[in-house]
């Protein structure tokens, strides 16, 4: 069944984020033959409609007013709604990140409809529409089906496959309007300091959690990271080892922190609690370190060893950088 | 000032994956024996974030609104214990089997009947449903500016400033009251009740309202005025059968696994 598909896209340092090829590659399968809308904002949006229609938009709704560089929800909720009076998509499609968050739910609201929140699979059956998403802090799934529409979507990151690019696909751009007023102001932003690798893109992440015992134990983690090379390997964190402030947020690896898809994620010292595994389930390959044998992180992993992090990790490391 | 913080009583998220049991035939947790449900965590660091600002106001007074069966009533206690002023309980079968939407709602009408509130806060998500949209629901029925995933909340004159965590860093932002605030668990641990303020609490008599209280009709609210349908709660299969590395000392294991992560191409 053809339908209209509306995407809120994303640009981040001059480019549409992979998360925004993502979403469009689930909105021209959902479409079906239907229009595929995507709505970009900030300066430089215009610019990327040709790196939109590539990923599988036919049409592109943009302004490149700066005021919308940083999100506020008063300021791109009045440009999608502009947008949605123009397309009248059966389907929004957002992120699951800062933005979709805060504009998932404010646009359900405001336009009467639902919103189905973090959503990992989404497809259109005889049914209808079906949106599933994970619940009690990974240990179940639900599936929901929509009584009103639009249906609002966040979507996770990496849940999704973009499409072989369309290389010089073209299509019809709409300009939006500029942004109006808003009633947050921001007044100051800091970055966490994490350079380097960053741990979403990092083929290798090696966390550490409350098992550790203390804050110096992720001395060791960073160590057996840095075995792997810098350039493969971050450090990530429980969100029980960050609320005690033995390691950054910028860093948690969770439900409430980042989801992370590495090809391989070593778990040290880390029970496994399900929301923790919300974040990393998603690694090709899982390898716990921990003490307990009954611990839930080794009913995911495929490779484990059962001791004491304190022993095994400096020998992990040698025996590492001794592999021919 | 007058603060609303909205409660939510869920069953204990430290349950054991183990313990955890899915009623397929109702779409329902079955409550796992012996594991009491407990106030959402991240309801608990929103009552914390109202409880600084009264403290910092000197004046304020905190209100706490559950939705939910009589045993919420335990949920609204315990933020009755940590220094709420008074509690709230939105109770009625209508009220069953609702979604964020229908759950906002009610919410929001109940903040409107108190009538003279300052700001509402909420936890960043109640720890069952992970769903994260009542607060920014309240916000819209009400007409208010929000800020979400709060790890700082000042009062500054009518209005507030707010530390936000964003995905790489945190943000601050401005705004005037009224407003909506939800709370991450980058606040801080709530602080833990005396057992002085306990009794006291438990002696405290908790308001309940329905929807002829709210002015609300049955069907704005619970299974007949949500606009998302749970078709199926369901567990995921469970992941693949782990190899325990073989080997007498810590060195030898960590061998072991080094050469089956090579024969797996993965270093």
């Amino acid at each position: 069944m053809a339908q209209d598909i509306l995407v809120v896209g994303e640009v981040a340092g001059g480019a549409v984020t992979m998360t925004t090829t993502e979403l469009l590659g689930l909105a021209t399968q959902l479409a079906d033959g239907g229009k595929t809308n995507a709505v970009l904002l900030g300066s430089g949006a215009t610019g990327q409609a040709g790196a939109a229609f590539a990923a599988g938009a036919d049409r592109v709704l943009a302004s490149d007013d700066a005021a919308y560089d940083q999100y506020r929800s008063d300021h791109w909720l009045a440009a999608v709604e502009a947008a949605l009076d123009q397309a009248s998509p059966a389907v929004v499609l957002i992120a699951q990140s800062m933005v979709g968050r805060d504009l998932g739910p404010r646009l359900a609201f405001r336009r009467g409809t639902a919103a189905a929140m973090d959503c990992v699979r989404v497809e259109q059956s005889a049914e209808g529409l079906r949106a599933t998403r994970s619940a009690y802090g990974g240990n179940a799934q639900a599936t929901y089906s929509f009584k009103t529409s639009p249906a609002v979507i966040t979507v996770r990151a990496k849940s999704q496959d973009p499409i072989a690019e369309r290389a010089g696909a073209t299509g019809e751009t709409v300009a939006l309007p500029a942004a109006g007023a808003a009633r947050t102001e921001i007044t100051g932003r800091e970055a966490a300091v994490s350079t380097g690798l960053q741990i979403q893109d990092a083929p290798i992440v090696v966390s550490g959690g409350r098992g550790l015992g203390a804050p110096e134990g992720f001395r060791v983690v960073e160590e057996l990271a840095a075995a792997f090379g810098t350039d493969k390997a971050a450090v990530g964190s429980s969100r029980a080892a960050c609320d005690l402030g033995w390691y950054p947020p910028s860093q948690q690896v969770g439900l409430t922190g980042k989801v992370v898809t590495p090809d391989l994620y070593i778990a040290v010292a880390i029970s496994g609690a399900s929301q923790h595994m919300a974040g990393c389930s998603g690694a090709k390959t899982i390898v716990a370190i921990n003490r307990d044998r009954e611990a839930n992180i080794f009913k995911a992993a495929r490779f484990g060893i059962v001791g004491d992090y304190k022993a095994v990790v400096p020998e992990l490391i040698k025996a590492i950088k001794e592999l021919p | 000032m007058h603060l609303v913080v909205c409660a939510k009583q869920i069953p204990d998220p430290e349950t054991p994956p183990a313990a955890f049991r899915i009623d397929a035939a109702k779409n329902e947790v079955i409550p796992a024996q012996g594991i009491a449900p407990v106030l959402s965590p991240f309801d608990a660091q929103a009552a914390e974030a109202a409880l600084r600002i009264k403290e910092q106001s000197g004046d304020g007074k905190v209100t706490v609104i559950s939705l939910g069966k009589e045993s919420a009533q335990a949920a609204i206690k315990q933020v009755l214990a940590m220094g709420a002023d008074e509690g709230v309980l939105l109770s009625a079968d209508e009220f069953q089997g609702g979604d964020s939407y229908t759950t906002a709602h009610a919410l929001a009408a109940a903040v409107k009947k108190l009538g003279d509130v300052d700001a509402v806060f909420c936890g960043r998500q109640a720890a069952d449903w992970d769903m994260g949209q009542v607060g920014l629901g309240i916000a819209e029925e009400l007409g208010w500016p929000s800020a979400i995933i709060a790890k700082d909340v000042k009062a500054d004159g009518g209005g507030f400033i707010v530390q936000r965590v964003l995905a790489d860093g945190f943000e601050t932002v401005k705004m005037a009251g009224p407003a909506v605030i939800t709370v991450s668990n980058e606040l801080g641990d709530p602080r833990y009740p005396k057992l002085q303020q306990i009794m006291q609490a438990a002696r405290k008599t908790v308001t309940t309202w329905t929807p002829a209280d709210l002015g609300l009709q049955a069907s704005e609210l619970g299974a007949a005025g949500s606009r998302l349908k749970l078709e199926k709660l369901f567990q995921p299969p469970a992941g693949g059968d782990v190899q325990i590395m073989e080997g007498d000392t810590p060195a030898e294991q960590a061998k072991a696994l080094a050469q089956a992560l090579r024969d797996a191409k993965l270093i």
